[in-house]
């Protein structure tokens, strides 16, 4: 199981409603399904992905999450899960604020830009990273809006949102980050996965 | 007609039309696939689409064709007969053997033509759900239709919220737009302006206005298809000829294509059924039914729904079909819901499209598991 998923499958409380907000080929419902009898939705954005989630029982529609999280009311779900994608959106903000109205909790994950890896390439090769995790180029790649740990952590401050509990995936190891060692998170740190909420 | 070639369920229960008349004694024709089994819970009702019937697959008796829906329904298909068993009717109003306008009026012996009551989708289901009792079901696997039949399964699924496990609408919409309805005018029109249409009494003059119900076949037939499909498959190619004849003969391959869609259908198809089934489709409003809110339609059920629709279906297109399943997430209910990628327009829920015939298997078999 990716490291990932498994944060995100301690974070989530058994028989809860969950709605993973770009569910991809359906991997983490499933195992969110399984392990944790959670009642879950899907909204993915490609066909062939939602037909994917289809064939494996899942409820899933298509759909964009700037624009179709409308028509969730308040509440609807405990949890909603973004997975590695607040940076494509064309509006983060908005994103944000919808998760955190249709669910109770959100739990969002990020690519961390701050990677000394990343800030190694740009200082010496003076050339956008390309890296495991980002493996496109600036001219085609989906990530439009790339944060670091410390920008997201700042983002809750501006966007007014609590962040629950943050955790740093080092090397497929899970810690806490904290106002202590948020610079060395920030620059060690593969990925953040956020528990928010409003 | 060769009536002994029909299944007919005789409704003894009076119903009650929405235009306030009541109807005792009717007739519903209907075609069975597959077979019920020991739980009788792998039932499936397929409501079928305008000018379709209950001859869903296989050889049409009627007809000699195949079945309208032969891509999708059979041993191995997306709606299994091996494992499900199929029941379809034909809608009242219809011309397949259910009670339509060319039936006799026991009080005047006369046939109903125009004097036969208007009926909606509502009228269709509710008559319909009399097989659900006929065959001793007390809930069925799932409702599934296309178009008007995906406007019954709405209907049905907000009747009987509890007679279904699941529901499939397909290109469809829960309220008929203004486009369509004018459409279906247009339709009507042109059966009416035929001057063999006497007022709805053509049977007795032993003549049909068939030219009038070809041109409302052939209008009606472009708002299946898409400007692309219709571009790829025809173009400007010419009928049979090398160069254009400065006449209104069919130089074009698509107008002799028309020609010919208007002419089969004359065959099969009662010009008063039309009338009154569009006239069904056209009063279709579920939103206005439930005071405007069609969550409200929903909130009785917990029937696991999925939608789908198609990208070049502008008759009923994917908006319609995204408001059915806003107004199902709107009020928590299980709803799955997909686009299919198709240049074949409305009616590629009819064709062989696999990216729709798989998943629409994939969608009742592992729902059928659960």
């Amino acid at each position: 199981m990716k490291s990932e998923y498994k944060i995100i499958l301690d974070l989530i409380t058994e028989n809860s409603r969950v709605l993973d907000v770009g569910c991809n080929d359906g991997t983490l419902m499933e195992l969110l399904k399984e392990s944790k009898n959670v009642d879950i939705r899907g909204i993915e954005i490609s066909k062939e992905k939602v037909q994917l989630c289809i064939s494996k029982g899942l409820t899933v529609i298509e759909g964009n999450a700037e624009f179709d999280l409308k028509q969730f009311p308040i509440d609807s779900f405990d949890y909603v899960v973004l997975g590695q994608t607040l940076q494509a959106f064309i509006s983060p903000e908005i994103v944000i604020n919808e998760l955190l109205r249709v669910g109770k909790k959100a739990i969002v994950t990020i690519p961390n830009f701050g990677h000394w890896k990343v800030r190694l390439d740009l200082l010496t090769k003076g050339r956008m990273p390309v890296t495991k995790t980002l493996p496109n180029n600036w001219y085609n790649t989906p990530n439009i809006h790339m944060c670091t740990i410390k920008d997201f952590v700042s983002f809750s401050k501006i966007m007014n949102f609590k962040i629950f509990k943050s955790l740093a995936l080092i090397d497929k190891k899970v810690s806490n980050i904290n106002n202590s060692n948020l610079f060395f998170k920030n620059l060690f740190s593969e990925l953040g996965i956020f528990l928010i909420e409003k | 007609m060769n009536n002994k070639n029909i299944k007919i369920l005789n409704v003894d229960k009076p119903l009650k039309l929405d235009c306030g008349k009541t109807i005792n004694n009717f007739p519903l024709a209907y075609e069975t696939y597959g077979s019920l089994n020991k739980n009788k819970d792998n039932a499936i009702l397929i409501f079928h689409a305008l000018t379709g019937d209950q001859y869903v697959t296989g050889l049409n008796p009627i007809t000699n064709k195949d079945g309208w829906w032969s891509f999708a329904v059979g041993p191995n298909k997306s709606i299994d007969t091996n494992k499900y068993f199929i029941i379809c009717a034909n809608v009242i109003g219809g011309c397949m053997g259910s009670f339509g306008p060319n039936h006799e009026n026991p009080e005047t012996k006369k046939v109903y033509g125009t004097d036969f009551p208007v009926i909606t989708i509502n009228d269709m289901v509710n008559a319909q759900v009399n097989l659900l009792d006929f065959f001793d079901i007390k809930k069925l696997f799932s409702v599934v239709g296309g178009s008007m039949g995906g406007m019954q399964v709405l209907q049905f699924v907000s009747n009987f919220p509890n007679k279904t496990k699941t529901a499939v609408p397909i290109a469809c919409t829960s309220s008929h737009s203004a486009q369509n309805i004018a459409f279906n005018e247009l339709g009507r029109q042109a059966i009416t302006a035929d001057h063999n249409w006497l007022d709805g009494n053509y049977t007795y003059k032993k003549t049909i206005p068939d030219k009038g119900l070809a041109v409302a076949r052939m209008a009606a037939h472009i708002t299946y298809l898409s400007k692309k499909g219709l571009q790829e498959k025809f173009g400007r190619k010419l009928q049979e000829r090398d160069d254009l004849k400065f006449g209104f003969d069919a130089d074009f391959q698509i107008e002799s294509y028309l020609r010919y869609q208007g002419s089969v259908f004359v065959d099969r198809f009662d010009a008063n059924s039309y009338l009154y089934i569009t006239r069904a489709m056209d009063y279709f409003d579920l939103v206005k039914q439930f005071n405007g809110n069609l969550s409200n339609a929903f909130k009785n059920t917990k029937a696991k729904f999925f939608v789908m629709s198609f990208t070049s279906d502008w008759l009923y297109p994917t908006q319609e079909n995204k408001d059915i399943v806003i107004a199902l997430n709107a009020i928590g209910a299980d709803v799955g819901f997909v686009e299919i990628d198709s240049d074949k327009g409305h009616d590629s829920f009819l064709l062989n499209v696999p990216d729709f015939l798989n998943t629409l298997k994939n969608f009742l078999d592992t729902s059928y598991k659960e």
